[in-house]
């Protein structure tokens, strides 16, 4: 099972497990971590599952669609590695992968 | 009577009272900042907490119920739930819940998140089979059943469950008419813009709307719904009714215990009633509203969190968060709405993007301020606004109408 790195806002460094298929926002609620908020529950909606993602990690999920990119534009904190962690969906091809929670 | 006392060492006991978003919500949170005394949650229903809003969407399309976690995360992070059992009334001076078991149950944060229940009509023919309301799980499972085995349905309120209803219906075929008492649809909740907008939308998708509309009653045939009867002596034939008007706050408990209500339990910025002892959020509560005078009532799942973090907070002692702008969403056939802020009666509009495409944003603002922004299809637009309401950015209304001008060139600095 793929494992992702989740830097939460006080710097803590967790790592999880998530299984092949579910996104990165899934994984982070799953296991209650804090600053992923998830208010829609996964509809590309709500931009309250804003992560970093490192930039060598990029490469490891699909490219954002228009209308997330239009989400994470506008989000407090936007930068150019921001993705929306509902829309990350967890690959073989992520494991290893380092995402930084962004602050709400 | 049974006096159930819990092991209370590890720190202090919060009884929590509803397993919806808010409540729901809430238990995790707690856990989450650190929370290590008990957790016990009162359901009415006998599911663990679910994703309200896919119910007048996705849910009565077919997919399958969305659960707010699994229930392993439950037993993982040791919160108790106590489904199928009511908490029928609170004794302040001891400190106790009593359940419809009879048992009583301690606490030291006791928190209200008991919802709200679909207003009904009391019309001639409201009890008969196949008159619906919408709001938990086995309301949408009669629902999604009705639409896909009757005939028309008739939904009388043109809010936005009714809508959004009458959107998946449309979709699956079923013949739909929404009765209107207002001059407008959605009369309540959006602008006359807005209104007009979804009112072409949904009749050109063939759902009959009627405004200014009087309900006299329902007439039935063998105990089942067979028509809605207007006051002007005109009946619509139907299988099935849908009332969509509202909803009321579930007060009743807090009532009872003199904490003051006024239609919604009345709570400060950081969920507490007039009992230091008790919160409350939700759909049941009263709230204040940044950017408005007094208090309101916000039924919609980012304020039901955001109240969630304010009782976590308070329950911990920790800093609270700063308010938010109040927003929700609504799915209408091929149309993301998102709206956020308060629309006022004195604000100009501007309209950015074209409504016939479905993409497009009402900005509505006054003295070059935004107090509102009602956005289709268009996440920027509704990221941008939300983000200039918040900070009073101010804004160049004519930039904001050139859909070509990008949002940021709309900010005067």
């Amino acid at each position: 099972m793929p494992t992702i790195t989740y830097i939460l806002a006080d710097s803590t460094e967790r790592p999880l497990e998530v299984p092949t298929g579910q996104t990165v926002m899934e994984g982070s609620v799953r296991n209650n971590l804090p600053g992923i908020v998830a208010e829609c529950g996964g509809g590309c909606s709500c931009a309250t599952c804003h992560v970093y993602v490192d930039a060598a990690w990029a490469h490891a999920f699909t490219e954002a669609n228009d209308e997330e990119a239009a989400l994470v534009e506008f989000a407090d904190g936007a930068r150019a590695e921001s993705r929306l962690a509902c829309q990350l969906v967890v690959t073989e091809a992520a494991d290893g992968a380092r995402v930084t929670v962004a602050e709400n | 009577m049974t006096d159930v006392t819990r092991d209370s060492s590890t720190g202090a006991r919060v009884v929590v009272v509803g397993a919806g978003h808010a409540g729901g919500t809430l238990a995790a949170l707690l856990r989450q900042t650190g929370f290590a005394g008990s957790i016990t949650v009162f359901g009415q229903e006998e599911h663990l907490p679910y994703h309200r809003p896919p119910l007048s969407k996705d849910f009565t399309d077919g997919q399958p119920v969305k659960w707010l976690r699994d229930p392993e995360f439950y037993t993982e992070q040791k919160i108790s739930f106590l489904l199928g059992q009511k908490v029928v009334s609170i004794d302040r001076a001891r400190k106790t819940v009593r359940s419809s078991l009879g048992e009583d149950h301690p606490y030291d944060h006791l928190v209200l998140a008991t919802g709200a229940t679909p207003r009904l009509l009391t019309l001639p023919g409201g009890d008969l089979r196949g008159v619906l309301t919408l709001r938990d799980l086995s309301d949408a499972q009669r629902l999604r059943s009705a639409i896909d085995t009757d005939g028309a349905l008739a939904i009388i309120g043109g809010g936005f469950v009714g809508l959004e209803v009458a959107s998946v219906a449309r979709n699956r075929g079923t013949e739909v008419i929404v009765l209107e008492r207002e001059a407008r649809i959605l009369a309540r909740v959006a602008s006359e813009q807005l209104s007009a907008i979804m009112t072409s939308l949904h009749r050109e998708r063939g759902t009959q709307i009627r405004t200014d509309v009087e309900i006299a009653g329902l007439r039935g045939h063998n105990g089942a719904v067979v028509a809605v009867l207007l006051a002007d002596g005109s009946e619509i034939a139907c299988s099935s009714v849908l009332l969509g008007v509202g909803a009321t706050p579930r007060e009743e408990l807090a009532l009872h215990a003199d904490i003051l209500c006024d239609q919604g339990i009345v709570v400060d910025d950081a969920a507490r009633t007039s009992d230091p002892a008790i919160l409350a959020i939700g759909d049941v509560t009263r709230r204040p509203v940044p950017g408005t005078e007094g208090h309101r009532r916000l039924e919609s799942i980012p304020s039901a969190v955001e109240q969630a973090q304010q009782a976590a907070s308070t329950i911990l002692g920790l800093p609270q968060i700063a308010p938010e702008v109040p927003w929700f969403w609504s799915d209408q056939f091929d149309l993301k709405l998102k709206i956020a802020g308060i629309v006022t009666p004195l604000s100009e509009t501007t309209l950015r993007g074209d409504p016939t495409t479905g993409r497009f944003a009402l900005f509505h603002h006054r003295d070059g301020v935004l107090s509102a922004v009602e956005s289709s299809n268009s996440p920027a637009e509704f990221m941008a606004g939300r983000k200039y309401i918040a900070h009073h950015t101010p804004i160049a209304p004519s930039r904001l109408a050139d859909a070509e001008t990008s949002l940021r060139d709309c900010v005067l600095v």
